[in-house]
């Protein structure tokens, strides 16, 4: 068994008396500091009817605030060698950071004016727009995205949140107002949303300091709780086809839905999944469709368990000619992990790979502080490193296996393909 | 850093870093698709995924898990001057690392049914990559900028090449290029450098050297007019690149590049595994405001990596919706024509050698990336090219980075790619 020598991050949580959460972990590995600032307003933010809006605001919100403009933050992001990068999954919007210590106030007091009085110049939201629209023409043509937003789409239907695309379409970016970016900002940016996850070579203590002067005097009333329909799984075997006869190779996009993250079964959702379609390279499904069978570059499966019950998505992309013979090879092999269950060495070699590989998941200042963050949004406590081996050494084989019972099914998969292919 | 060199010629790179309880360990070969033959175009690449395919004593079912079971992650990848496989893993995998790479290094199997099971997954990445309009224009502007020299071909092949080949040909070019004399072995992390050194001869030291290896020797003649090359194809989104002849990275010029880099698209730094996960600082850079705050693109960037040879400078541009290849084709030519003539300013000198510096501590916040720097340097040029590139950088002056601009940015040594979207039937 490897030697996990691992003593565990520990990371201080403070909360200033306005409620933000402070995560602040020392190491010395670089003269660097990574921030992330996390606030609960993801694109299940987005007003019904308008999928795109908390996207179009994550694209213009840094470009100029109360006491800023554009060409300002461009300085002094610019002068210091960093980026921020802004993601918007479906719970978090997220803003994301890496600078030298000697700037670490500096850029914080930045961030903090970009997350309270975003100022959102209406030629800065055409310019975002137009780069938005682009964007959109792009993924139109890349099989990958088609197939996986139509999965999505059908596995999350009647405009479930986690059906809807992230950017939107065309027409709805198109119309988006100012005052719809300002309203949403105004409804869900709010104190009580915001952890800072502060991670590198500056103390805690200097770190909830910092944090304090910068968000200490915001206040803002806390949003409203966002109501997530429920979720059924899938009752029939449903088939989508996007030809794109441009293209070379067919995407396959093939899932289904599965769990909440907070489900007790998590654990033995993830092993599971690993054996798969993750372990080594994508697990059973590479074994059968990229190694045994050369049809593939690349074959996995990923799991997605998240607030409401997350999709479990198999992705391959192969010659048009494969297309079939893959979704077979796929059913194949989920049949057979249904029917006859994973064995107790391939549950061991996912455990050990799994447990083994944390130390190695938390080097740097980046990846502590996401994981930090994904720790404090699904609850899992300061020590979740530490439990972690734990928590992945008590699932049995009989979980697992139910695991895979529960959740997949040849019948009731949702099977995407888009490229070159037509059906026939 | 410490380095040696066994008596049968493996280079050895070891670096302590005792921040995680972890080991990196590269083994660089000096071939890559540079050195393929036509006919052959692509080889270097396919031996690449037959080197995960057993060996003498990993048989072919033990592959899989062998880094896994210690936690670890493996990988490998091929470009024009270098093939390179690594290993993370906890310290105590140290051995087993060593082991795979020694075994990959003498003793893989290439096996006839592998081979060909892998000439299909090889084609379905060439055309993964072909979906992708950029990567095709990037192909083709590549194979236009040269005439000569074979950074011309892609490294994954050209289609034909990939369906001719035999076991034969990549085996023969397995061992030919496979040799401690013609490789690295990279070990950094929570290792101590002597006992590390110990076990890297107790697993290499046997293996022995090979013949000399002739290198191709075709030199690129100088360009001597603009070229041009358009992609008229089903499409949604417009696409142009703009790529120079430019230096390699010994070369006294490349560093005065990479400032102008800086200064027309933001610094991405040096590091060709890490400097890609985020984005450049360059909202103030010249591209940007030309082409992107003006709404002519969605997005700009700067390629200059360090090469054995001189290799390419790309400048590359995504039109926005309804902007025409031709509008930003000239947008983006006259700020190019803008600092040929008169230089970059000093303020842009300094935040272009600020960005440089964080960048290259960002470049090294790991193990893997620290393994990397070293292996990759010293498998196109010398490790010393890496360990001097801070003090290269803060030497470099405005007038060698206006030199730089004069002499790589001339129309004559440019080549222009369009990617002209055809509406989709």
């Amino acid at each position: 068994m490897p030697q996990v020598t691992h003593a565990g991050l520990a990371p201080t949580r403070t909360t200033l008396d306005n409620g933000v959460v402070v995560l602040a972990k020392q190491t010395t590995t670089t003269p660097a500091v990574a921030i992330n600032l996390a606030i609960r307003a993801g694109s299940t933010s987005d007003p019904r009817g308008a999928a795109g809006t908390t996207w179009l605001l994550s694209r213009a919100i840094d470009r100029g605030t109360l006491n800023r403009d554009a060409a300002d933050i461009a300085e002094a992001l610019d002068s210091r060698g960093i980026t921020i990068t802004i993601s918007v999954t479906r719970h978090l919007f997220s803003l994301v950071t890496t600078c030298l210590t000697e700037d670490f106030e500096a850029v914080l007091a930045l961030l903090g004016e970009i997350v309270m009085t975003p100022s959102l110049p209406p030629r800065e939201i055409e310019t975002r727009r137009g780069q938005v629209i682009t964007a959109i023409r792009q993924d139109e043509d890349n099989p990958a995205v088609r197939a996986t937003e139509s999965l999505m789409a059908l596995l999350y239907p009647d405009e479930h949140p986690y059906g809807r695309r992230t950017k939107g379409s065309i027409e709805l970016v198109e119309a988006l107002t100012r005052d719809q970016l300002l309203s949403l900002h105004r409804q869900r940016f709010a104190p009580g949303t915001l952890s800072a996850a502060l991670v590198g070579d500056v103390n805690p203590s200097h770190a909830h300091e910092v944090t304090a002067d910068v968000f200490g005097s915001w206040q803002t009333p806390p949003p409203p709780p966002i109501s997530l329909p429920p979720v059924g799984p899938a009752t029939r075997r449903t088939r989508l086809v996007i030809p794109m006869m441009n293209k070379a190779q067919a995407d396959i996009a093939y899932g289904f839905t599965t769990i909440t993250r907070r489900d007790p079964d998590y654990y033995a959702f993830w092993l599971m999944n690993n054996v798969l379609g993750q372990y080594s390279l994508g697990g059973r499904l590479g074994d059968s469709i990229r190694e045994r069978q050369g049809m593939a570059y690349y074959v996995s499966s990923a799991l997605d368990a998240n607030v409401a019950e997350g999709p479990l998505v198999i992705r391959a992309g192969v010659s048009p000619a494969n297309v079939d013979r893959a979704i077979g090879s796929i059913d194949e092999e989920i049949a057979k992990v249904v029917g006859d269950g994973i064995t107790p060495k391939e549950l061991d070699e996912s455990r050990r790979y799994l447990i083994g590989s944390i130390p190695r998941a938390l080097e740097t200042n980046a990846a502590i502080a996401s994981f930090v963050q994904i720790a404090e949004f699904f609850g899992l406590g300061l020590d979740y490193d530490v439990r972690l081996p734990e928590l992945l050494g008590a699932v049995t084989l009989e979980q697992a296996n139910a695991a895979a019972r529960r959740a997949l099914d040849p019948e009731r998969a949702t099977v995407v393909i888009a490229g070159p292919y037509e059906e026939r | 850093m410490r380095a040696t060199t066994l008596d049968n010629g493996l280079k050895v790179l070891i670096q302590e870093e005792h921040t995680a309880p972890l080991a990196s360990v590269w083994c660089w070969y000096k071939v890559g698709s540079k050195d393929e033959r036509p006919g052959l175009t692509g080889v270097s690449h396919w031996v690449e995924h037959m080197n995960f395919k057993g060996t003498k004593n990993i048989p072919r079912d033990q592959v899989k898990g062998i880094i896994e079971q210690y936690g670890g992650s493996w990988n490998g990848y091929t470009w024009i001057d270098q093939t390179t496989y690594l290993e993370t893993a906890t310290r105590d995998a140290l051995d087993r690392m060593l082991f795979i790479e020694s075994e990959r290094m003498a003793n893989s199997l290439y096996h006839p049914d592998d081979c060909e099971s892998e000439r299909t997954v090889i084609i379905s990445e060439l055309q993964g990559g072909e979906n992708d309009p950029d990567q095709l224009l990037d192909q083709e502007v590549t194979a236009t900028a040269f005439k000569a020299h074979p950074y011309q071909h892609p490294t994954i092949g050209w289609l034909p090449d990939l369906q001719a080949m035999t076991r034969d040909d990549l085996y023969g070019y397995y061992r030919r290029y496979y040799v401690p004399n013609n490789a690295t072995l990279v070990i950094v992390g929570d290792v101590d450098p002597d006992d590390a050194l110990r076990r890297a001869d107790q697993y290499f030291g046997s293996i022995e050297p090979g013949g000399d290896l002739a290198r191709l020797r075709t030199m690129e003649p100088e360009q001597t007019g603009e070229r041009r090359v358009t992609i008229r194809k089903e499409g949604t989104t417009a696409y142009l690149k703009v790529a120079y002849h430019a230096p390699s990275a010994t070369d006294a010029q490349f560093v005065p590049v990479v400032i102008l880099d800086a200064v027309l698209t933001g610094a991405k730094g040096l590091n060709l595994w890490s400097s890609f996960r985020t984005a450049p600082p360059q909202r103030s850079a010249r591209l940007y405001r030309a082409l992107v705050e003006r709404g002519l693109a969605s997005s700009v960037s700067g390629s200059i990596v360090p090469t054995e040879q001189p290799f390419l400078f790309t400048l590359s541009a995504t039109a926005t919706e309804g902007t025409s290849l031709a509008g930003v084709e000239a947008a983006m030519l006259e700020a190019l024509d803008w600092v040929r003539e008169q230089g970059i300013t000093p303020a842009e000198l300094t935040k272009a050698k600020a960005q440089l510096k964080a960048r290259l501590v960002f470049d090294n916040d790991s193990v893997t990336n620290i393994a990397h720097q070293l292996g990759y340097f010293e498998t196109i040029a010398s490790v010393d090219v890496f360990t001097t590139l801070p003090s290269r950088i803060a030497a470099v002056t405005i007038a060698e980075v206006a030199d730089a601009a004069r002499s790589v940015l001339a129309p004559s040594n440019r080549t222009v790619g369009w990617y002209e979207p055809l509406p989709v039937a």
